[in-house]
C-alpha cells in the first residue's frame, strides 16, 4: 500500500521535475529519471543496482559509436600499440559455428554482483560500489594484474604507458589496472553512460541503462518481458550487463 | 664490486617512492612543519578565501584530500568543496593552465621546495575543467571532447552545485 | 664458528664470484627501474599476456624455496640424521630463494613504489593477500628454525619449530598453487589439483636446487660427498620427479575428458607451437624422462657429475613447465561465448602472442642472483656446510 503511494508520489514528482527540466534543457539532452536523483552529499546506496541491457539484434556490425563515445568521455585513446592499449569497451563479432549466424555486440565490464576481480584483488583496490558499479581504486592499486587473470570477460586493461591528457573527471595513469566505470562520474550526476547516450543519439537504440532494483524501470520491465542472457551465465556471477538476442 | 652511481640511482628511486608514501599520509607530513618557510607562495586564480584557513591548509591539505578521495571513490560523494578538482579550479596558474606543470604552479611550487614527491597528477589531470560560467548547454560532440566539460545539462549542473554546497557545509569540519 | 666453507686461500675467487653475482642483481634492479620508468610497454607483456617471464622466475623461486625446506623437515620431523646435517643449508636456501622470488614479483608490479600499500591494505578474501601473510610468517618461522638448528642451546626446540615450518611450507605452496587454482576464468587454471601439484613440484624443484648448491659447496671445499648420502638424495629426487609426472598426466587427462577443455588441450599438446615444444621436449623429455633415466641408470647414478646434470635438467624442466602453465595458459584465448567464434580489435578468439623482453629476463635473473648472493654471504659468515660426522669418507 505505502509502496503504491510512494510510487504514485514518485511519478508525480517525476512528471513535475521532468516538466521543469524540459523547459530548461536543450533538445536532445536527456536526463535520467530525475526523481530518483541522489543528493550530492549522500553515498551511493544498495537500493539501486545499475545495469545495462544490450540488444544485439539492433547492434550493427561495423558500428563503433559506443566505443568512440567511451574513448572521448574517458580519454582512452589508441597510442598505436594495439596489444598494450587499454580498451574499456570493444565490439565483438560472433559467429555460431554450425549455422554461421552472426552477432555483433559491445563487450565491457559486466559489473558482476559477484565479481572475481574484487575477490582476488590483494589490496582491495578492486571493489564494488553499493550501487553495483565495479571500480578500481587507483590510489591503492599496486598493478599486480591478478584481476586481469581472474576476469572472464577480458574487461580489464593495464595501463602500460604514461598519459597526460586525462579528463579531469576520469583520472587514469601508468601502472594501474582499469576498466569500464559505467561512467560513474556521469551516473553520479544522473546522467547515462557515454556509450548508451551515443547509441541513442545515433538512433540505434541497442543500449539501455537503468536501475535493475527498480521494478518499474524500463530496463527491469524489458528484462521481465523478453528473454535476456548473462554472458558466461554458467559462472553465476550475476552480471549487471545483460544481453538480448544472442 | 657494486657500482656506486647505479646504487645511488636505485636508492634515489626508493627514496622517491618513500616520499610518495609520506605524501599519501601514511605518516604525518613533516616537510612543511618549518612553517612560514614557503608561506609567500600564493597562486589563486579566483575566489578570495580557501575552504579552510591558510595555515591549516598548509599543514593538512593532504588529509582533507585523502578523506575526500575515499568519499568520492568509494561512496560516490561528489562535488564537495574539498575535492581535488575544486582545489584546481581556484589555484590554477593562468599562464600554464595547470597546478603542477612547472615550479611556478601552485602545487609544485611548494612540493619542489619541500622536496616531497607528488604523484596525484600521474593519474589526475592538473588542469581545470573548461570555465562553466555562462556555458551554453547545447554542446556538440566535438566541443565536448575539446572543452573537457562532460556535463551536458546545465540544470543538472546547477542543481548539483547547490546540493554540493550544502553537503560540504555539513561535512565542513569532518576532517580533523 | 668454522670458516672452512670458503677457505682463506680462495678468498679472491670468492669475492670475484660474489662480484659477478652482485652485477647480475644490479642488472635486475636496473631492468626493474627501466620498466618502472617507461611502463610495461617496454616489456613483452600485454593486455593479453598479463603475467610474463618475471612471474615464471618468481614462481619457480617461491615454489623451490618452500620445497628446499623439505630437506630440513625430513631431518627434524622424521629424524633422519643425513638430512639433519643438511637442515641449516636447506633453511638458508629457503629464505634466500623466497626473498629472490618476492623481489622479482614486487619489482614487476605496475606500482612497485606502493609496497607499503601491498602490506597494509589486505583484502582477506584474496589468495594473493593470503600469500603475503604466508610469506611473512614463513620468513619468521624459518629464521627461528635456523636459530634452533645453529645454536646448540636451542637444539631442543628444533623438532617443534621444524614441525611448524613443515606445516607452514605446505600451506605456503598450497597458497601458491591456489593463486592459479582459484581462477575461474581461464581454462588452464581453476582446478584444486594445482595445489597438491604445486607441492609436489616444490619437492622436486627444491631438492634439485639443493643438490646443485650442495655439489658446488663440496667441490669448492675439495670435499667429497659420501656415496650413501648421494644415493639416498638421488633416489628421493627421482621419486619426486616421477610424482610431478604423475600429476601432469592426471591434469591433462582430466582436461581431455571434458569436451569444453579439449580445444585448450589440443593447443598445449599438439599445435601450440612454442608451448607444445616446451611441454614435450622441455618438460617431459629433458625435464622428466632424461633425469629419471640418469638417476636410475646403474652406472651414471653413482657419479656425482651426472647427478648434478640430472638436477639441472629437472630445473630446466621446471622452467619449461611453469612457462607452459603460465604463459601457455594465458596464450589460449578466453572463451567468452562458448560455441561461437569470436573476433574483435582486442584479440578475442585468437591465440595471443608473447615475446619475452630482455628487461624481463634480467629481472628474473636478478631474483636468482639475489638468492645466490644471500646464500653465498651467509655461507661465508656462518657455517652452513653439511656436517656428516658419522658419514664423511674424507676431510
Amino acid at each position: 500500500m505505502s509502496n503504491d503511494v510512494d510510487n504514485s508520489r514518485r511519478k508525480f514528482i517525476a512528471a513535475g521535475v521532468a516538466g521543469t527540466a524540459g523547459l530548461v534543457l536543450a533538445p536532445g539532452v536527456t536526463l535520467l529519471d530525475m526523481a530518483n536523483a541522489r543528493p550530492a552529499g549522500e553515498a551511493a546506496s544498495s537500493t539501486k543496482r545499475w545495469g545495462m541491457l544490450i540488444d544485439s539484434t539492433k547492434c550493427a556490425t561495423g558500428c563503433n559509436d559506443c566505443v568512440t563515445a567511451c574513448g572521448k568521455e574517458n580519454g582512452v585513446a589508441s597510442t598505436g600499440h594495439p596489444e598494450t592499449d587499454p580498451q574499456w569497451i570493444r565490439k565483438i563479432e560472433l559467429k555460431e559455428v554450425k549455422s554461421g549466424k552472426s552477432h555483433s555486440l559491445p563487450m565491457m565490464c559486466q559489473h558482476c554482483a559477484e565479481p572475481p576481480c574484487v575477490d582476488v584483488c590483494p589490496t582491495g583496490a578492486s571493489f564494488k560500489r553499493a550501487d553495483g558499479i565495479v571500480l578500481v581504486d587507483r590510489h591503492i592499486c599496486i598493478g599486480c594484474r591478478y584481476c586481469m587473470m581472474a576476469c572472464p570477460y577480458k574487461a580489464r586493461s593495464f595501463v602500460h604507458e604514461e598519459h597526460d591528457d586525462q579528463n579531469p573527471d576520469v583520472p587514469r595513469g601508468k601502472g594501474c589496472v582499469e576498466s569500464c566505470t559505467l561512467c560513474v562520474h556521469r551516473v553520479d550526476k544522473d546522467m547515462e553512460p557515454a556509450c548508451v547516450e551515443a547509441c541513442s543519439a545515433g538512433n540505434h537504440g541497442a543500449m539501455l541503462f537503468g536501475d535493475l532494483n527498480d521494478a518499474n524501470s524500463e530496463i527491469s520491465k524489458r528484462i521481465a518481458t523478453y528473454a535476456t542472457t548473462q554472458v558466461r551465465a554458467d559462472l553465476a556471477l550475476n552480471t549487471g550487463v545483460r544481453y538480448q538476442g544472442i | 664490486m657494486i657500482n656506486p652511481a647505479k646504487r645511488r640511482s636505485v636508492l634515489g628511486w626508493l627514496a622517491a617512492a618513500l616520499s610518495a608514501l609520506l605524501l599519501a599520509g601514511v605518516m604525518p607530513a613533516t616537510a612543511d612543519d618549518e612553517h612560514g618557510a614557503h608561506s609567500g607562495h600564493k597562486l589563486i586564480a579566483k575566489g578570495d578565501k580557501c575552504v579552510r584557513d591558510e595555515d591549516y591548509m598548509r599543514r593538512n591539505h593532504m588529509k582533507i584530500l585523502m578523506h575526500q578521495r575515499d568519499e568520492t571513490m568509494r561512496k560516490g560523494i561528489r562535488g564537495s568543496q574539498d575535492s581535488l578538482k575544486n582545489c584546481i579550479e581556484c589555484h590554477v596558474n593562468p599562464k600554464t593552465n595547470s597546478v603542477a606543470s612547472s615550479k611556478e604552479d601552485f602545487c609544485m611550487g611548494c612540493h619542489s621546495y619541500a622536496a616531497v614527491k607528488l604523484d596525484c597528477f600521474e593519474c589526475h589531470s592538473s588542469k581545470p575543467k573548461a570555465p562553466a560560467v555562462g556555458m551554453n548547454p547545447i554542446v556538440t560532440p566535438e566541443q565536448k571532447s575539446e572543452g573537457n566539460d562532460k556535463q551536458s545539462s546545465l540544470s543538472g549542473k546547477m542543481r548539483w552545485q547547490m546540493q554540493a554546497k550544502q553537503a560540504s557545509l555539513n561535512m565542513g569540519e569532518g576532517v580533523k | 664458528m668454522s670458516n672452512d666453507v670458503f677457505r682463506k686461500s680462495k678468498d679472491g675467487a670468492f669475492y670475484f664470484v660474489l662480484g659477478v653475482i652482485g652485477l647480475v642483481v644490479l642488472a635486475g634492479l636496473g631492468a626493474a627501474f627501466y620498466m618502472e620508468h617507461y611502463g610495461h610497454v617496454v616489456t613483452g607483456m600485454t593486455n593479453q599476456i598479463v603475467w610474463g617471464l618475471p612471474h615464471v622466475f618468481a614462481i619457480f623461486l617461491i615454489v623451490a624455496a618452500s620445497g628446499v625446506l623439505n630437506v630440513a623437515s625430513i631431518g627434524s620431523v622424521f629424524g633422519k640424521p643425513v638430512y639433519k646435517a643438511r637442515g641449516p643449508l636447506a633453511g638458508l636456501l629457503a629464505i634466500a630463494m623466497l626473498a629472490g622470488g618476492l623481489m622479482v614479483l614486487m619489482l614487476d608490479l605496475g606500482r612497485s613504489d606502493r609496497l607499503i600499500i601491498a602490506m597494509t591494505y589486505l583484502n582477506l578474501k584474496s589468495v594473493f593477500a593470503l600469500n603475503v601473510f604466508l610469506y611473512t610468517v614463513f620468513f619468521t618461522v624459518v629464521a627461528l628454525y635456523l636459530w634452533t638448528m645453529l645454536d646448540r642451546k636451542m637444539h631442543a626446540y628444533s623438532k617443534y619449530v621444524g614441525f611448524a615450518a613443515f606445516i607452514w611450507r605446505l600451506a605456503l605452496t598450497t597458497g601458491t598453487g591456489a593463486i592459479f587454482g582459484f581462477l575461474v576464468a581461464r581454462q588452464a587454471y581453476g582446478t584444486a589439483l594445482l595445489a597438491p601439484m604445486f607441492i609436489i613440484m616444490s619437492f622436486s624443484f627444491g631438492l634439485a636446487v639443493f643438490m646443485i648448491v650442495q655439489a658446488v659447496m663440496y667441490s669448492w671445499n675439495d670435499r667429497v660427498l659420501d656415496e650413501v648420502i648421494l644415493h639416498r638424495l638421488k633416489n628421493l629426487l627421482a621419486t619426486f620427479v616421477a610424482a610431478v609426472l604423475y600429476f601432469t598426466v592426471v591434469y591433462h587427462m582430466t582436461n581431455l575428458y571434458f569436451a569444453k577443455q579439449t580445444a585448450f588441450e589440443h593447443f598445449i599438446l599438439i599445435d601450440g607451437g612454442v608451448y607444445t615444444n616446451l611441454f614435450w621436449f622441455g618438460q617431459i623429455l629433458l625435464g622428466t624422462l632424461a633425469p629419471l633415466a640418469i638417476l636410475f641408470h646403474p652406472g651414471l647414478s653413482k657419479r656425482n657429475g651426472w647427478i648434478v646434470t640430472a638436477s639441472m635438467l629437472v630445473i630446466l624442466g621446471a622452467f619449461a613447465q611453469l612457462y607452459v602453465l603460465l604463459i601457455g595458459g594465458q596464450a589460449f584465448p578466453l572463451s567468452i561465448f562458448p560455441s561461437m567464434v569470436e573476433s574483435s580489435s582486442f584479440f578475442d578468439g585468437q591465440i595471443h602472442t608473447y615475446s619475452p623482453s630482455l628487461p624481463e629476463f634480467l629481472l628474473g635473473m636478478g631474483g636468482i642472483a639475489a638468492a645466490a648472493l644471500i646464500t653465498a654471504i651467509a655461507a661465508k659468515v656462518l657455517n652452513f656446510m653439511p656436517d656428516d660426522k658419522h658419514h664423511t669418507v674424507s676431510h
